[in-house]
């Protein structure tokens, strides 16, 4: 099954990187998808620009609005996220155990729901 | 290991006086990098640690003096130079120790704060080692350090009713350094928690646990040789003894003893004896299952951990049979949950070796969807295929 895991995380924690943090984030965060790889379990992940930088569009309610931010304001926000392919929650929770999100954020399960329903 | 010792006693002596790690890290860092360039010029000084010290001393002054316009002389106390030019530095280090473990900083940082001030390993290596972002946790090891200079966290050893409770929470993350488990041996802390360990049977010297702690911790240490082999996780009953550490073994007995004789069993001193039954196999050529079931009987009633759990089942699949140690893991599982990797690993051998293989292949099969290292991942590979060739 393919699950997402979401990645929420204060963006206070990173704000102000130098590109020597940068580079060992990346080395972190490199470790860990050459070890979702190494199990094939690696579908595909993303890192987010920080939230101040999302735009929130609706056509709910009639008319196009367009609000300059995320949809709601929270302390940790979405900074990115990994796809996995696993046979099931167990493993996308072992694995969400071991994303260097967790130890300082929060990681969302989430089972992916394309075919669900055929 | 010579400079490790040092940094950490220095740090401690002028974190005593600053009560400010982060001013203390800094002037330590401005005295180790004039030294850089003084030693070569002029020559190692007769007491480098006292000339660190002082050098160190200077900086924490100079900066203070930056910090306030009308300086008072009681505003810093000051490192005293018959602190300095004692021959033998004081060891302030357990209280430092006491100061990254108190109560009121957050357990995960226990062990990096430790790792950082004792040892002088930086906040980047130690994310890298535990996988966590580094630039967050440079933050909270910030934050931690002004909390515990704000707050008033006392650099003092605690009141002798509270030092148990204390202490506990020091060996916790120790132990937390001999367990984090790596994705490259490269990685492998065994060396770091052996010397935390070690050093804390010299300066806690009244608590059993101590010495279980580093003997438990020697004990598998002595094993790191042993316990990967191309890239296969070797279990414990299959490695080759002779690759074994005999001095650290030897060590790890002696610590054991020290622990008994002081007459009071907790939790790594049984872990310790646990280990120390697996490699008397060198000496006896065979493994003492009963010696084990008696060790994890005891150790379920003070630390009935979900992995202390899994091991008795399968203490007891030797000494009664596969379908008993199955029957013990399906009690198991009531407290380990069904996502526990140990869990399924454990199943899948013993239903392998009653000849179940339909259920061992699916045992195995979601014993490798739970394990993320992979040494561990390779050797249940290897396994699964052998179950399957089983009845070809």
């Amino acid at each position: 099954m393919r699950y997402t895991l979401l990645l929420y995380t204060d963006p206070a924690d990173i704000a102000h990187m130098t590109p020597d943090d940068w580079e060992a984030e990346k080395q972190v965060y490199g470790a860990y998808i050459g070890a979702l790889q190494e199990a094939g379990v690696f579908v595909d992940t993303d890192w987010l620009q920080p939230v101040d930088t999302a735009t929130t569009l609706t056509l709910k309610g009639g008319s196009r609005q367009v609000q300059d931010g995320p949809f709601a304001e929270t302390k940790e926000t979405l900074g990115g996220y990994f796809v996995v392919e696993v046979p099931d929650l167990d493993a996308a929770m072992a694995w969400a155990e071991r994303c260097p999100a967790a130890k300082v954020g929060k990681v969302e399960i989430r089972a992916s729901a394309m075919g669900a329903f055929e | 290991m010579a400079a490790r010792v040092s940094y950490g006693r220095l740090l401690a002596i002028v974190v005593k006086r600053s009560r400010d790690i982060t001013s203390a890290e800094d002037a330590l860092a401005d005295a180790f990098t004039k030294a850089l360039t003084s030693w070569p010029e002029k020559g190692v000084p007769d007491n480098p640690e006292a000339w660190l010290l002082t050098v160190a001393r200077n900086r924490l002054t100079d900066r203070q003096r930056q910090l306030t316009r009308f300086p008072m002389e009681n505003e810093m106390p000051d490192i005293s130079d018959e602190a300095i030019s004692k021959p033998n530095l004081s060891d302030d280090r357990l209280a430092l120790l006491m100061v990254c473990s108190h109560p009121a900083i957050s357990r995960d940082l226990h062990t990096p704060l430790m790792l950082q001030t004792v040892l002088g390993i930086d906040a980047k290596t130690i994310a890298h080692l535990f996988m966590i972002s580094p630039t967050a946790l440079s933050k909270r090891l910030v934050r931690a350090k002004t909390k515990i200079r704000d707050a008033g966290i006392p650099f003092e050893i605690p009141e002798p009713e509270d030092l148990p409770q204390r202490s506990t929470a020091i060996f916790e993350a120790i132990y937390a350094v001999h367990t984090h488990d790596w994705l490259e041996p490269s990685d492998d802390l065994g060396e770091e928690a052996l010397y935390l360990a070690n050093l804390l049977t010299t300066l806690l010297p009244d608590q059993p646990e101590t010495f279980g702690l580093a003997a438990l911790i020697a004990f598998g240490h002595a094993r790191r040789s042993a316990r990967i082999v191309e890239g296969v996780l070797v279990p414990v009953e299959e490695q080759d003894g002779s690759k074994w550490d005999q001095k650290l073994y030897a060590y790890g007995l002696r610590q054991l003893e020290r622990a008994h004789s002081l007459g009071h069993v907790g939790r790594f001193q049984i872990e310790a004896a646990i280990q120390s039954v697996h490699l008397a196999r060198l000496e006896t050529g065979v493994t003492n299952w009963s010696a084990l079931n008696k060790l994890y009987f005891a150790l379920l009633q003070i630390a009935p951990t979900s992995g202390a759990l899994v091991a008795h089942a399968m203490v007891t699949s030797r000494l009664f049979g596969y379908a008993a140690g199955l029957q013990a893991l399906t009690v198991a599982e009531k407290q380990t949950g069904p996502g526990f990797q140990p869990l399924w690993a454990a199943r899948a051998d013993l239903l392998a070796k009653e000849g179940e293989q339909e259920a061992a292949l699916a045992a195995y099969g979601k014993a490798i969807s739970l394990t993320t290292e992979t040494p561990m991942r390779r050797f249940l590979e290897a396994r699964c295929l052998k179950a399957g060739r089983g009845t070809e």
